[in-house]
């Protein structure tokens, strides 16, 4: 079990913008009459995400009132999901995977660079830009070592690689998610082994890449933009070698 | 070796388009309708006759899971909730289902509701998979709008399926803390029976699969069942992807055909052990939480079920972890035991207050601060802790504990020895946390 608490220092209230309370009633509607409480982990993450990065206690309450659970229920479950901060965080939040299978590829390596760069773990950055812990595994095991910084995953790190993206982030420079090392996605490194066969795929599929999903699922800062995404540009998949089949 | 055309993840390393239009192309949603007009029984039948076992760590068979589903509606509506809460060390298989052939998923949800009369289905993804999640939603929404799913679709099965995420805990992925988490809860997992067949989401019917099981069934259904059986040994049926991790030269996800030595799987596709096969030192065959097994038992495994439990270990997830002889077995596992402390929903006592000792006792067993009859005492709680929790955690956790005293007693034995011939720092207590 993780012992979690809430923040000492708590702001006075919290209240959603009217762009994520629309979200909240539309979530809400995904499930049948009188089980609106399904809806809370998705609306309190999105409630994380306009106070920048953590949950604070009026948040809790505010959640609580809009689903109609009694307070406790949020307290609960605030403190039961670790993905919930309950303190604040940096503006870039970095989560290094510690888990056996991270471990075994340098994990240790990767969380003292964080050390040696932002500090102790939960530590904030004196101009607010980072702070990281250890979480367990991501779920990005023959990538490893990496790191969930914000919403995407940096792959295959090295203590170089992940000092650059930290560097590019400080500097505002656009920053690559997925593997550092040109790995296509968690193929072995030097290409595919296996699904070599052209006759598997149609010819025009070469035609036209894969571009990363367009959302606007995504939850805005107050005041900003409606078309303003965090989000660094992923590498389109590429088909590498490959030419397009002959008709 | 799994011939390219046997393989039912075209799309596996994102190498081409996941979007609809490109994966019809590659075969998804064909002839879906002439499958639903078999009927219920005959798809359950299909997927029985198969051999599908769960692919997401008890192998549990899939076609006799599905035939608990109530076929007369007493009132209540059924569900299937997909498990895409994928966090088992070692395990990162249905990331890449989720992000580059969601398709597969998405129709196989269809079918599989299909087959047991549900009507709704919901898929729980980890909250960390927030990009699989923005893909997969996209590509939800471009089902819906091709009318493949949703209300008076082109199958004439009225389905709807609806996206929802998690937030961080390891124990979702149990079924029945999966529910609770689904219903706005604390993910504790519930005493079984009932059985989420008879009493699940909202004590309604419900089957709970993994993404990796309900990916399958459009090509076991489309291709027949007789192809699926051919390929693996018997009552190990199909193909599934192995997620080779740890100290191999070039770690990767890889759809295989079951049985396929390990060996083979490391050397053809992982790059080979790091430092050539001499140097292993141990594997642990099926995510973190089987026992692992030394290299001398891994010349001429064949990776499935019933071979890995004839070893007393498991297939589990098919997260293979590697490790070479330049690993601390010990401090590998107490790595693990930690990861089961943090992830403990601290429902039942041996678990909670059980796998923070084991952590403790392994972590100061790693330095060699310990006496050797503590070896033995690790061992016996961890059958303590074994079978004495209502969810499976609490055996997770003791697993890959008993694993090592089995095979690296003398690893233990000889550090503390080493421990003893030096000077004893004063140790730092550690309170239970």
């Amino acid at each position: 079990m993780s012992v979690r608490r809430l923040a000492a220092d708590q702001p006075e209230g919290f209240a959603f913008t009217p762009e994520n309370l629309e979200w909240a009633r539309a979530e809400m509607k995904k499930y049948p009459e009188g089980r609106q409480a399904s809806a809370v982990l998705s609306i309190l993450w999105r409630a994380q995400e306009q106070m920048g990065g953590w949950l604070p206690e009026p948040a809790l309450r505010y959640v609580a009132d809009l689903l109609g659970l009694p307070y406790i229920r949020l307290y609960e479950i605030a403190t039961f999901y670790t993905m919930f901060n309950l303190a604040p965080v940096g503006r870039h939040f970095v989560q290094v995977c510690g888990t056996t299978p991270c471990w075994l590829r340098g994990a240790d390596e990767i969380k003292d660079t964080c050390r040696r760069l932002i500090g102790a773990p939960g530590h904030v950055t004196p101009d607010g830009l980072f702070s990281w812990i250890e979480v367990e595994c991501l779920g990005a095991c023959v990538n490893a070592p990496m790191a969930q910084i914000d919403k995407d995953y940096y792959e295959d790190l090295t203590p170089e690689s992940l000092e650059d993206i930290l560097e590019s982030l400080k500097a505002g420079r656009p920053v690559t998610p997925g593997s550092q090392i040109g790995r296509q996605t968690s193929a072995p490194l030097g290409g595919p082994t296996t699904l070599t066969d052209p006759d598997l795929y149609p010819e025009h599929e070469t035609l036209e890449p894969a571009s990363p999903a367009l959302t606007d699922a995504e939850a805005k800062r107050p005041g900003a933009a409606a078309n303003l995404r965090e989000r660094p540009v992923q590498k389109p998949p590429i088909a590498k070698d490959r030419k397009p089949r002959q008709k | 070796m799994l011939e390219d055309k046997d393989r039912i993840f075209k799309n596996l390393y994102g190498l081409h388009d996941w979007r609809l239009v490109a994966a019809r192309a590659r075969g998804a949603w064909a002839d879906t309708k002439t499958i639903i007009e078999r009927g219920h029984e005959a798809i359950i039948d299909e997927v029985k006759a198969s051999g599908l076992r769960g692919r997401g760590g008890a192998g549990f068979p899939t076609g006799l899971k599905w035939s608990f589903m109530p076929t007369k509606f007493d009132g209540r509506p059924s569900y299937l909730v997909v498990n895409a809460d994928e966090s088992e060390p070692g395990t990162c298989k249905d990331r890449d289902i989720m992000r580059h052939d969601p398709q597969l998923l998405i129709e196989g949800a269809f079918l599989s509701s299909f087959a047991m009369r549900a009507h709704v289905s919901y898929i729980y993804i980890r909250g960390e998979f927030i990009r699989e999640r923005e893909i997969l939603q996209t590509a939800i929404d471009e089902a819906y709008d091709a009318k493949l799913i949703g209300k008076n679709n082109v199958h004439g099965w009225d389905f709807d399926l609806y996206l929802s995420h998690g937030a961080g805990a390891y124990i979702c992925g149990e079924e029945t803390a999966l529910l609770e988490s689904l219903e706005g809860k604390k993910g504790q997992p519930r005493l079984k029976p009932p059985f989420p067949a008879n009493v699940g989401l909202y004590g309604a019917p419900t089957t709970v699969n993994n993404v990796e099981t309900i990916a399958v069934v459009p090509d076991i259904l489309r291709r027949g069942a007789t192809w699926f059986a051919s390929l693996g040994p018997p009552n190990n049926t199909g193909t599934k992807i192995f997620c080779i991790s740890g100290h191999v030269n070039t770690p990767c996800n890889v759809e295989e055909e079951m049985g396929i030595p390990l060996r083979e799987l490391i050397d053809r596709h992982a790059g080979g052990v790091r430092g050539g096969w001499d140097n292993l030192l141990a594997v642990i065959p099926g995510g973190s939480s089987v026992p692992c097994i030394p290299a001398n038992q891994c010349d001429d495994l064949p990776m499935d079920f019933d071979s890995l439990k004839a070893l007393k270990t498991g297939l589990g997830t098919a997260g293979v972890i590697v490790m070479d002889k330049s690993t601390d077995i010990v401090r590998a596992i107490a790595r693990i035991s930690y990861f089961y402390k943090h992830e403990s929903c601290g429902q039942c006592t041996p678990c909670r207050e059980g796998t923070g000792w084991m952590w403790r006792v392994l972590e100061r067993m790693a330095r060699g601060e310990a006496e050797k009859d503590e070896i033995s005492m690790l061992l016996d709680v961890s059958y303590q802790v074994e079978g004495h929790t209502i969810c499976a955690l609490g055996d997770a956790a003791a697993w890959p504990v008993q694993g090592l005293i089995r095979h690296f007693r003398h690893v233990i034995e000889e550090r503390i020895d080493a421990r003893a011939t030096k000077p004893i720092a004063p140790s730092v207590p550690v309170a239970a946390e």
